[in-house]
């Protein structure tokens, strides 16, 4: 009884003397805190198919952040960005960035393209109450299930994206055909499409064929499309998976039959294919360079990327890279600090421009309200330099009614 | 669900078989006579695109290419079985399969040493672009056609090789006991030497029959090892007879599991593979281990 009665004491004791010992140490660290860099994680899948898009966002992150410490930083401390292969995996993703945030004291996380690694990184960054930007298409991840309060959507969406360019291609009494990919980002585009055509009423999808991710051939899938006898065919996949499936439907006559549309036209795929293949389709983005002759900060972005990259342009998923850290970086700085609540309250209806032209982050969902681009590839004979691959069709501004209201995707308002 | 639909499924199916033969031949060859199994394949087959696309860029001619991209290969090959292969002879089929495994991950990383990490572009040769109509089947690609004519010449060859010639015959004998082979005085490790650049020289005819249709990346090979795999073990390991039913048996399943259930197309393989392993463990004309 004796030993148990002195025991609180004797913790007591013992707590009180770690405490005081620790105390210069946490002060130590807290004073270091102030100088160190400003770490930024960024998983991004530089290896696998979706390597060149990865690349680009690399670069990217890195000329944003080249730019914030050529500007003097945070009050003098610098930002540093540490890139890691999430190799396309939600597992290697949600592993990279639990490093970044136990092991390197990043103070935020910026990156991941893929939508379903993107909400595997969403669920790490949500339970640790770490800051990240999402630079990946995803209608889900703004919705309440899955919302964080810490997470900023600044990717375009399915909803925003295959909207707008089904407002653009989708006439009542067209027959749509859908090819979508078997995954997330593949099932939410063709939804879009859905949403889109349900508004617009009198345009029937007649078929909606998956394919696994990742398939090299993609003539079994094509009879079928062939035979329900389409106006046009949605393909909703990414990376190689564009630039393959759309060489082969044009190699087994689906151009000759239907307009070939896609959620989103992809610049280095384009690169990858060929000209002759992706002629005349048509499909989204969040950014294309030439829009650098009427909005003042792409022009700014181009150059920039030019100066660093041997007079390259950027490609729209490295655009998402550069505003997704910039964003974050001009958040840090005018709320003075990396306090997470600090930043949150600096970005939600934050009004900004990186690269685009103006662009708002809804409060109540934390995604970026911005304008989506509708694109044409070029035919080889239009082409005016090996850069000049798409003609801007039209631009849908940015606006609220494109998007899924909040209530709708389940947020109290 | 019309009749008609499913009969372009089934033609669409042989013709992407015709791809899945293309792409074991080299894998069924080496190992059917070597007793290697080649897991640096999908590599060669690999290597083989970029070939192409560096004949191209340098000649601008797909029919050069073609004629010298298995010889550039091949000649690769040559001096893999001569210099890594032929000191682990004897040593167990383990230690030439984890060689080559490490030698498919060596070709990988420097190709994207030497051509970046991106995909290439490959345009369709100018005489084969476009399709024609096939009464009943619908508008088929001219290029995929021409793949199908193609492999089945190099069947051809390899069986009037293989069973029309005396160094097939060598080859055979070689197969059947390397150790008589050699008492009888011919020279065994030359016939390995040329049969392995053989297998690598048609593994990379494939990469670039395929690049038109698949486009390159340094990633192209790893698919490919699979398919070939199954299409191998299906057919038997080492029959050609085999590895050529196999692959169209193949083709076929994938494109009516594409017909019905689209999402399981893939697996639809692995699926067949696993039911012929269960049924017949050698293979459809396998021999069984009589080595």
């Amino acid at each position: 009884m004796n030993s148990t009665a002195t025991d609180p004491g004797r913790r007591a004791v013992l707590g009180g003397g770690l405490a005081a010992l620790a105390a210069p140490a946490l002060l130590l660290r807290a004073a270091r805190a102030a100088d160190e860099p400003i770490r930024i994680g960024f998983p991004t899948p530089l290896t696998g198919p979706f390597g060149a898009e990865a690349k680009d966002q690399v670069r990217c992150a890195s000329l944003a952040v080249a730019q914030f410490n050529a500007a003097g930083g945070l009050n003098g401390r610098m930002a540093e960005l540490l890139v890691r292969d999430d190799k396309l995996n939600p597992g290697e993703a949600a592993t990279r960035t639990l490093e970044l945030i136990e092991q390197d004291h990043v103070a935020c996380i910026v990156g991941s393209l893929s939508s379903s690694v993107q909400l595997a990184v969403n669920e790490v960054t949500k339970a640790r109450g770490m800051l990240y930007v999402s630079i990946s298409q995803s209608d889900t991840i703004t919705e309440a299930s899955d919302f964080g309060r810490t997470t900023f959507h600044e990717a375009l969406n399915p909803h925003m994206t295959a909207g707008a360019v089904a407002r653009y291609v989708f006439r009542p009494g067209m027959k749509v055909a859908i090819l979508l990919a078997d995954y997330a980002y593949g099932n939410e585009m063709a939804a879009g499409f859905r949403r889109a055509a349900a508004a617009m009423g009198g345009v029937e999808i007649v078929l909606e064929q998956k394919h696994p991710f990742g398939a090299a051939d993609y003539s079994t899938f094509l009879p079928r499309l062939r035979s329900v006898k389409p106006d046009v065919v949605c393909i909703c996949n990414f990376g190689r998976d564009q630039a393959n499936s759309i060489k082969q439907a044009v190699d087994f006559g689906i151009k000759r039959l239907a307009r070939i549309v896609v959620p989103v036209l992809l610049y280095n795929q384009r690169l990858a294919g060929s000209a002759d293949a992706f002629e005349g389709v048509v499909g989204g983005a969040n950014y294309y360079w030439t829009i650098e002759d009427r909005v003042a900060s792409a022009k700014a972005f181009n150059d920039a990327y030019r100066a660093a990259n041997n007079g390259a342009v950027p490609s729209d998923y490295g655009a998402y890279g550069y505003s997704g850290v910039r964003l974050m970086l001009e958040a840090m700085r005018r709320a003075g600090g990396v306090a997470p609540d600090a930043v949150i309250r600096e970005l939600e209806g934050a009004h900004y421009d990186t690269c685009k032209g103006p662009e708002t982050m809804r409060a109540c969902d934390h995604q970026a309200i911005q304008s989506v681009l509708i694109l044409e590839s070029k035919a080889k004979s239009a082409m005016t330099s090996p850069a000049d691959l798409f003609t801007v069709l039209a631009t849908e501004e940015g606006k609220d009614a494109n998007l899924r209201s909040c209530a709708d995707l389940g947020h109290k308002t | 669900m019309q009749l008609d639909l499913i009969a372009v499924q089934l033609f669409t199916g042989v013709a992407l078989g015709a791809v899945f033969v293309l792409l074991s031949i080299g894998l069924s060859v080496i190992f059917g006579m070597l007793g290697v199994v080649n897991f640096a394949h999908g590599a060669f087959y690999m290597t083989g695109a970029y070939a192409g696309v560096f004949c191209l860029a340098v000649t601008g001619n797909f029919w050069f290419a073609l004629a010298a991209v298995p010889l550039l290969i091949g000649a690769l090959g040559l001096g893999v079985e001569r210099f890594l292969i032929r000191p682990l002879y004897g040593r167990g089929p383990d230690y030439p399969l984890l060689l080559t495994f490490g030698l498919g991950y060596v070709l990988v990383e420097a190709v994207r040493i030497l051509f970046g990490t991106d995909g290439m572009p490959f345009d369709t040769p100018s005489l084969l672009a476009g399709g024609i109509d096939i009464e009943g089947l619908g508008y088929f690609p001219a290029y995929r056609l021409f793949v199908i004519a193609v492999t089945a010449l190099i069947l051809l060859l390899l069986w009037l090789l293989l069973e029309r010639t005396r160094y097939g015959l060598i080859i055979r004998a070689g197969a059947r006991d390397p150790e008589i082979l050699s008492i009888l005085g011919l020279d065994i490790a030359r016939v390995w030497l040329l049969v392995f650049g053989l297998g690598t020289g048609l593994a990379a005819l494939a990469g670039l029959l395929a690049a038109p249709m698949r486009s390159v990346n340094p990633e192209m090979g790893v698919a490919v090892l699979v398919e070939a795999f199954v299409v191998t073990v299906i057919g038997g390991m080492g029959s050609l007879l085999g590895g050529a039913i196999a692959g169209l048996l193949v083709g076929i399943v994938v494109s009516l599991t594409a017909l019905w259930m689209p999402q399981m197309s893939t697996i639809s393989m692995f699926a067949l593979m696993t039911l012929v392993l269960l049924i017949r463990p050698q293979g459809l004309f396998g021999r069984g281990l009589s080595r």
